[in-house]
């Protein structure tokens, strides 16, 4: 379709490529893939991703088969062939970091690949196979990223490889057996990281075959771009190369220069610490986290700390961390709004600004522990003590272990018949107790406050203190508020997430007014240019 | 709540949730200014020889460094990379430790006595050509740090239970870097609870390691202070280094490669202005 538009035909020059073009016209396929290849000519610079994507996809490759090389996938030489790397290995230690940091970098140059697609509506009619691949490729950069980390066998990558087979085993039935079968065994061990070298060396070529894919799903369905308009005439667009290549390179000097500088002068500011730990499967590291790039799932995971009738949390939050990239995949269907680009989208492109937030949100709280308060409570408790009165106390025996409590409750009204204002009954064995009461003295109480759980007990220990010993016991009733946690955060998060995807962008396509569309895509840039 | 995740998951929260309340505790570690905290500063090598004095007297004693070969002190950008100086008034050439201020050729590590003489001071278990039995001999330069003890349960044994981590990736191994090495070497408290010591810095306040430094314990031949405070302060720019040898390759070559990265993006950004500027876009 877009083919019409093309700035220019294939012609071969010499004797060779005219033999060649009527063999094997690569050359041909070249020249109108990325020569001829018309683009609109209001592309900005969000849309320079897909090439800076394409180079890190390269460096990943061409490092990761050098690092192959030297890397030992065995549980007791990983860690320390990693270290070789670093230190004997020629020009290791630059290889290595480059790695790392390219996996961070792929990712931020695929979220705002993919955060640009939202907005533009790219992945509508009749994009929706173009956008469809690119899920693909995400999906498997996820693995790809999840495998990879796996790799050194630090503490790190090995508590991480943990939780995430564990989240396998929610699934109903088949899940404990998925789980033995991705593992190679009951635990993470040798098996584990045999397959996952493995895997982590073959999915980069899965991603660039499906990479091919995306590029003839683009080539075919021509660029989206900013106005959402169709490419309607040869003057809406510009051949690929010269400008768009060129636009590309300089901004992917621009993104290796970020590159650069993480490689040379923060190389591990974007891993934990924890993962310079060899790998202990004894110790459980005080925080589990995975990649930045994972955090806002690891979030939508964990926000579901509650059963939602037969489903119990835990197999709610993997479905939840499944569904969120599930939605992505039928996002095509689910946006109704015949305007592709948000520009002319006042009301979503107000509910984009949110969800991005929202995503960003998700990030933060996936790194933070989930019982974090974040908003001001008062955690309170009254105490209730006698001061002063006789202490009475009585052993007894109950006939059997299963009369315990009615033992303990019928010492404890004996007491109060005997005028006890207060009782408590303390065990000592399965049928051996000890009845305590204070008859007489004056009934004292006092509400003790914190601003957390543990400052509460702090307070309650101070009065304690204070009031001494000479009080035999206080009656504590504890209040817990309700608290504004990491948790609740990352709840509300979520919920906007799925919000925006099955509510907000339907009832929006059909409800929304546009504000008015350029008929296309030369004619307001033209007239703007013109008239500056 | 995350139990309902996975066990493992639940152990990590219960953790997460005692180390937060015992981290409360534990004090920011007090930040010192290493020679290396800029993005262009290098080692002080004089102080990272220290630091290896202070690590081969007092702290190998009981914590491996098996990723370090005693070559790796003498390779380039080690603390005692040799050098062959020309002395201007006699033309000779002289062997020294570290880089002459003007030339210098590098003295391979085969040839540096200094490693050599260390490597040598240290005896290494082997097995013996001739009998097949263990025995000891001394270092050689491709040896690797020599181990205090044959296996974890040997060091355990000998700690009151307790195992000295591995110090080759300390640094970057843990949250603060050099300065949480030096702040917890002087953080002790001088509380004692059972076989655990009071230290301000340490995660939970108690640690299994007691005061390993005292002053005056490691002699050097500087005339730097023997103090306690100035031990931690090397041996934590040591373990900088070991954990991170090629940091000043790396700054430096990072520098040269930015440079010509904002010339290209430079060039890059005057053929892009050149291609489009007959089109309106």
């Amino acid at each position: 379709m877009s083919s019409n538009f093309n700035h220019g035909v294939y012609e071969p020059k010499s004797g060779f490529t005219r033999w060649l073009d009527k063999r094997l016209p690569i050359l041909r396929l070249s020249y109108e893939s990325f020569v001829a290849y018309p683009v609109p000519r209001n592309l900005n610079y969000w849309w320079t991703f897909g090439a800076m994507l394409a180079f890190c996809l390269v460096v990943q490759i061409v490092t990761g088969i050098v690092l192959a090389m030297h890397y030992i996938p065995h549980v007791s030489m990983a860690f320390a062939s990693v270290e070789r790397i670093n230190r004997d290995v020629p020009f290791g230690w630059l290889i290595q970091n480059i790695h790392s940091v390219g996996a961070s970098m792929f990712f931020l140059a695929v979220y705002i690949h993919m955060f640009r697609g939202l907005y533009y509506g790219s992945y509508k009619a009749p994009r929706e196979m173009l956008w469809i691949l690119g899920c693909v490729i995400y999906l498997l950069m996820v693995v790809t990223g999840f495998l990879g980390y796996t790799l050194p066998w630090g503490q790190m990558s090995f508590w991480g490889a943990t939780v995430i087979t564990n989240i396998l085993g929610a699934i109903p039935l088949i899940g404990p057996e998925i789980q033995v079968w991705i593992r190679g065994g009951a635990a993470i061990d040798q098996p584990t990281l045999n397959r996952f070298f493995s895997l982590h060396y073959l999915l980069p070529f899965v991603i660039a075959g499906v990479v091919v894919l995306h590029i003839w799903a683009l080539h075919e369905a021509g660029q989206n771009n900013p106005a959402g308009v169709d490419v309607k005439s040869k003057t809406d667009t510009v051949p690929f190369s010269p400008h768009a290549t060129m636009k590309d390179l300089f901004a992917t000097v621009l993104f290796v220069i970020l590159f650069a500088t993480f490689v040379f002068y923060m190389p591990d500011a974007l891993g934990h610490a924890d993962n310079y730990i060899p790998a202990n499967p004894l110790q459980t590291p005080p925080e589990i986290v995975p990649e930045w790039y994972l955090l806002p799932f690891y979030a939508i995971l964990r926000a579901f700390d509650f059963n939602i009738g037969p489903i119990d949390s835990k197999l709610a939050g993997v479905t939840a961390m499944f569904l969120s990239i599930a939605v992505l995949f039928v996002l095509p269907w689910i946006d109704t709004s015949r305007v592709r680009s948000m520009r002319y989208r006042p009301v979503a492109r107000q509910c984009f600004l949110v969800f991005v937030v929202a995503c960003l949100i998700l990030g933060w709280c996936g790194g933070q522990n989930p019982g974090k308060i974040l908003a001001p409570a008062t955690f309170s408790a009254t105490l209730n003590w006698t001061q002063g009165g006789q202490v009475v106390t009585q052993t007894f025996d109950a006939p059997s272990a299963g009369e315990f409590d009615e033992a303990a409750t019928a010492a404890r009204t004996a007491l109060t018949t005997q005028g006890a204002t207060q009782t408590s009954v303390v065990r000592e064995g399965a049928t051996h107790a000890t009845a305590t009461g204070v008859i007489g003295g004056a009934e004292q109480t006092r509400t003790v406050t914190g601003g957390t759980i543990d400052e509460l007990e702090a307070a309650i220990q101070e009065v304690k203190t204070e009031v001494g010993a000479a009080t035999p016991f206080f009656a504590i009733e504890r209040h817990t508020p309700w608290t504004f946690t990491v948790t609740t955060l990352s709840q509300l998060a979520t919920f906007y997430y799925f919000f925006f995807f099955i509510v907000l962008l339907p009832i929006l396509g059909l409800r929304e007014r546009p504000t008015r569309v350029p008929d296309t895509i030369a004619k307001p840039v033209i007239a703007e240019q013109g008239a500056a | 709540m995350l139990r309902a995740l996975s066990a493992a998951a639940a152990v990590a929260v219960i953790a997460t949730v005692g180390v937060a309340f015992a981290a409360g505790e534990a004090e920011h570690p007090h930040n010192y200014p290493y020679s290396f905290d800029s993005p262009f500063g290098g080692y002080d090598m004089a102080q990272v020889q220290r630091g290896f004095q202070v690590y081969n007297q007092v702290c190998s004693a009981c914590h491996a460094m098996d990723h370090l070969a005693y070559r790796h002190l003498g390779e380039e950008g080690g603390p005692f990379a040799a050098y062959y100086a020309r002395d201007h008034e006699t033309g000779e050439e002289k062997m020294q430790v570290g880089r002459p201020e003007h030339g210098g050729r590098f003295v391979d590590v085969v040839d540096n006595p200094w490693v050599r003489s260390i490597a040598e001071s240290h005896q290494i278990t082997d097995t013996d050509p001739n009998s097949g039995q263990p025995v000891d001999r001394p270092g050689r330069i491709s040896d690797h740090f020599r181990r205090p003890f044959p296996n974890e349960i040997a060091a355990r044994a000998s700690n009151g239970g307790a195992y000295p981590p591995d110090l080759s990736v300390i640094v970057p191994g843990r949250h603060g870097g050099a300065d949480y090495i030096r702040s917890l070497l002087t953080g002790y408290t001088g509380e004692t609870q059972g076989t655990l010591h009071g230290n301000r810095y340490f995660p939970g306040g108690m640690i299994a390691m007691p005061p390993p430094l005292a002053e005056g314990a490691v002699p050097y031949a500087d005339g730097t202070p023997t103090t306690t405070e100035q031990y931690a302060t090397d041996v934590a720019a040591f373990l900088a280094w070991a954990g991170d040898p090629h940091m000043e390759e790396r700054k430096r070559t990072g520098f040269v490669v930015l440079a010509f990265l904002i010339a290209l993006a430079a060039l890059m950004w005057l053929a892009y202005k050149q291609v489009w500027r007959n089109e309106a876009h």
